[in-house]
């Protein structure tokens, strides 16, 4: 159903403002780099207010002075700053060669419905740019430190070379370094034999015990349930120290059984909350008529209860491997030299040795996160297709 | 462990020793060090070649010096000690040391004698400075300062005053967020000589003064806590100079060709070096205690300085001291003992800071919260 919006031109007294006002922004940014933001943003708004003025009255053809536009800021761009300025001056260029048009022309109010005030376009909008920044502020510091990681020299610095897009300043070498040194091997052969085992461990017991807890007639419910998520609740550091002298006593401390011990109770909170969550949709006649056609508990927890709150399982038992491949407090405690971990190992390196080693192995584990993330929202969206599809 | 001596008899008797005592021995250490440059050049010149001569000893290192003190409080409290040996700071091992947490050495019969004979004693030196402390080597905390700031007008700083001399080099600077050495190098430039610093530092108006003295540049200063920070700082142009350890300046200026330079004017030597902790099993004590001969001899010591720019504890070990590794170039005038190096110089007081050390860390970290 399309909706019928009436589109009508609007005055430059409404969009010189707007557009001026971005070019502030704009202008601050720029202006602050180059050692005044004030002049930057006095800067940005008349040039922006001039570009939306000369955009709108002088009849120019659009599509040539959007092009023109963006072109001429690409050159002043790359005058100032080398390749680095050309892309931004271009991203620039471009914007402000759309965005007075866009007002303009009253286009702005294509996607809403008709019958919204100016007030409530105007929250519409500020509340994408309020969503943009929050997404923003989360990302930047992790994107910042990937080319960082690209970096030929051993330290965190954007180096001019780096900064002009000049190959010479980028390299692999650590990347090559933590696939060659023994420290980081070794890291990161412990976290592999840990987390998966943990996991393991993890799920099984956290899944039973779900499946417990959502039995109607077991006693102190709450208070098991309660327990049993503590690990997720209480600070960590008083977990670690706790374990410590719990472990340090029965011969745990320092071995790979007790850092797996300790990392399976950290995940089980996740898989309890996981799969609780889709027990409640399950539906408790299904195990009943299993077993009225003679299926053994055993028979009926792998054939009908599992399959159907598997999601909620590997959505458990991912939270759970990140969990322990992420950790670092309890490890410190709880492991020693020889059970040293990838976050160990980055734990010390950013203390001891400020190398952009850190930063290359944060990159690949930032893969692998996306990756495993992006592998679970596949199969959540597959499984709730074939759910869709089947009938009932 | 070996024979010495080409005596038969006495090669057979140390053979035989050596069989006896080497069932004896824990066949595993762990190590404890700073990890970075530093571990590396140990585990270069004392842990491989003693591996080598016994193959059938493994060592892990655990990065964990840092919180040395407290994580050894924790294993005795735990009743579980799982380290072997562990490096420390000279005033470090004093707290250790009078906790009970640290083994007390008798060093003639531990160590080796010199090369040249001398005795542990004289070899060793003003470093011995308590009873557990096993030296190894000493290292200085100085400063750097980039070659390149405009500002400066190609003035370079010639003296340490001029981390106070916000007029000439103006700029922000990175000192360490604790009052040690701070508090000396403030009172210098405040024109106390040296030999009066902890009378004034003992006085009750001292460390007023000192903190004023920082307080002329407070709002120019990075506070840093881990010795990578300056380098780092250095590096990226954040600061214009910094203070930190020599042997990291060493590593930025000639290993990642950094435009920086130091400036050896009142460096604060401070003794690096080994305990054992207190407690040990017998068999893992009697490994540690091999290891430690080995690894503190002349030559060791020596060899070390061939990995990273820090002084060997020994006299004897001065004149064995050659070129890097790596790099090829002489390391002697890179040393912090190096006589042009020092003709400025301090030497933390261990007692004075024992004594005063909770206290003036309280007042400076309310001074820096101010």
């Amino acid at each position: 159903m399309a909706q019928i919006v009436l589109l009508k031109p609007q005055p430059f007294s409404f969009y010189g403002p707007v557009v001026a006002a971005a070019g502030a922004l704009a202008g601050l940014f720029v202006g602050t780099a180059q050692g005044s933001g004030l002049a930057g943003i006095v800067l940005g708004a008349v040039l922006a207010a001039g570009i939306a003025w000369g955009l709108t009255h002088l009849s120019l053809p659009r599509r040539a002075a959007r092009w023109g536009l963006a072109a001429i800021f690409a050159v002043l761009g790359f005058v100032g700053g080398g390749v680095m300025g050309l892309i931004v001056g271009a991203a620039f260029g471009a914007f402000f060669g759309w965005f007075p048009y866009w007002l303009a022309d009253g286009r702005y109010r294509a996607g809403l419905p008709p019958y919204l005030t100016a007030g409530q376009v105007l929250w519409e909008y500020s509340f994408l740019v309020i969503c943009g920044f929050i997404f923003f502020f989360l990302i930047a510091p992790i994107i910042v430190v990937m080319p960082l990681s690209f970096n030929a020299e051993n330290f965190f610095t954007f180096t001019p070379a780096m900064l002009h897009l000049d190959p010479s300043g980028y390299s692999l070498k650590h990347y090559r370094e933590f696939f060659t040194s023994s420290d980081w091997q070794h890291a990161l052969r412990n976290s592999l034999a840990i987390a998966p085992v943990a996991t393991a461990l993890a799920v099984s017991f956290g899944t039973l015990a779900a499946i417990g807890l959502s039995q109607p007639h077991v006693p102190f419910r709450q208070a098991i349930m309660a327990i049993l998520i503590s690990p997720m609740i209480v600070p960590l550091i008083i977990s670690a120290a706790g374990m410590y002298f719990f472990y340090s006593r029965i011969g745990l401390q320092g071995t790979y059984v007790g850092v797996v011990l300790a990392h399976a109770a950290l995940g089980i909170p996740f898989v309890i909350i996981t799969v609780t969550a889709t027990l409640v949709g399950f539906d408790r006649s299904l195990t009943r008529a299993a077993s009225s056609m003679g299926a053994g508990p055993v028979t009926t927890f792998f054939r009908v209860q599992m399959p159907l709150i598997l999601p909620g399982v590997i959505s458990g038992a991912l939270f759970a491997f990140i969990t322990s491949f992420d950790e670092v407090v309890v490890v410190l405690f709880v492991g020693s030299a020889k059970q040293q971990t990838l976050p160990w190992q980055m734990f010390t390196g950013l203390r001891e040795q400020i190398s952009p080693t850190i930063l290359a192995v944060a990159t690949i584990l930032v893969g692998i996160s996306v990756a495993l993330l992006a592998t679970l929202e596949i199969l959540r969206r597959r499984s709730e297709r074939l759910r869709g599809m089947s009938p009932g | 462990m070996y024979a010495r001596t080409p005596v038969l008899t006495a090669i057979a008797i140390a053979a035989l020793a050596g069989g006896a005592m080497a069932q004896d021995m824990a066949n595993s250490m762990t190590l404890v060090s700073w990890g970075g440059a530093y571990q590396h050049s140990q585990d270069e010149a004392y842990a491989k070649p003693y591996m080598q001569m016994h193959p059938e000893v493994s060592v892990t290192w655990d990065e964990s010096s840092n919180e040395a003190v407290a994580k050894l409080r924790a294993q005795a409290e735990a009743g579980n000690i799982t380290w072997d040996l562990v490096d420390v700071e000279g005033p470090d091992s004093q707290r250790l040391c009078d906790e009970g947490l640290a083994m007390e050495v008798n060093f003639d019969e531990v160590l080796a004698k010199g090369d040249d004979g001398s005795s542990v004693e004289d070899d060793f030196g003003d470093s011995l400075i308590n009873d557990c402390f096993i030296p190894q080597i000493v290292f200085s905390t100085t400063f750097g300062y980039r070659t390149d700031v405009a500002a400066w007008n190609g003035k370079e700083p010639q003296d340490l005053c001029a981390i106070f001399d916000l007029e000439n080099f103006p700029g922000k600077r990175s000192l360490e967020k604790r009052p040690k050495k701070n508090l000396e190098w403030a009172l210098i430039c405040d024109g106390v000589p040296k030999d009066q610093l902890y009378e004034v530092l003992d006085s009750p108006e001292g460390v007023d003064r000192a903190l004023k003295k920082l307080g002329t540049i407070k709002d120019q200063v990075v506070w840093w806590s881990s010795g990578a920070d300056t380098p780092q700082l250095l590096a990226d142009g954040e600061v214009v100079m910094g203070s930190t350890y020599n042997g990291r300046l060493f590593s930025l200026i000639e290993e990642q060709h950094q435009p920086v330079k130091m400036l050896w004017d009142w460096q604060v030597f401070d003794f690096d070096g080994w305990i054992i902790p207190a407690d040990l099993p017998e068999d893992r004590l009697a490994r540690v205690e091999d290891f430690v001969r080995f690894a503190t001899d002349t030559k060791r010591l020596a060899d070390q300085a061939k990995y990273i720019s820090y002084g060997p504890a020994r006299a004897s070990s001065q004149p064995l001291v050659s070129t890097h590794a790596v790099l090829g170039i002489e390391m002697g005038p890179h040393m912090p003992t190096n006589p042009a190096n020092q003709k400025n110089y301090l030497v933390n007081n261990i007692e004075w800071w024992a004594d005063n050390q909770d206290d003036v860390e309280a007042r400076f970290q309310a001074w820096l919260a101010q």
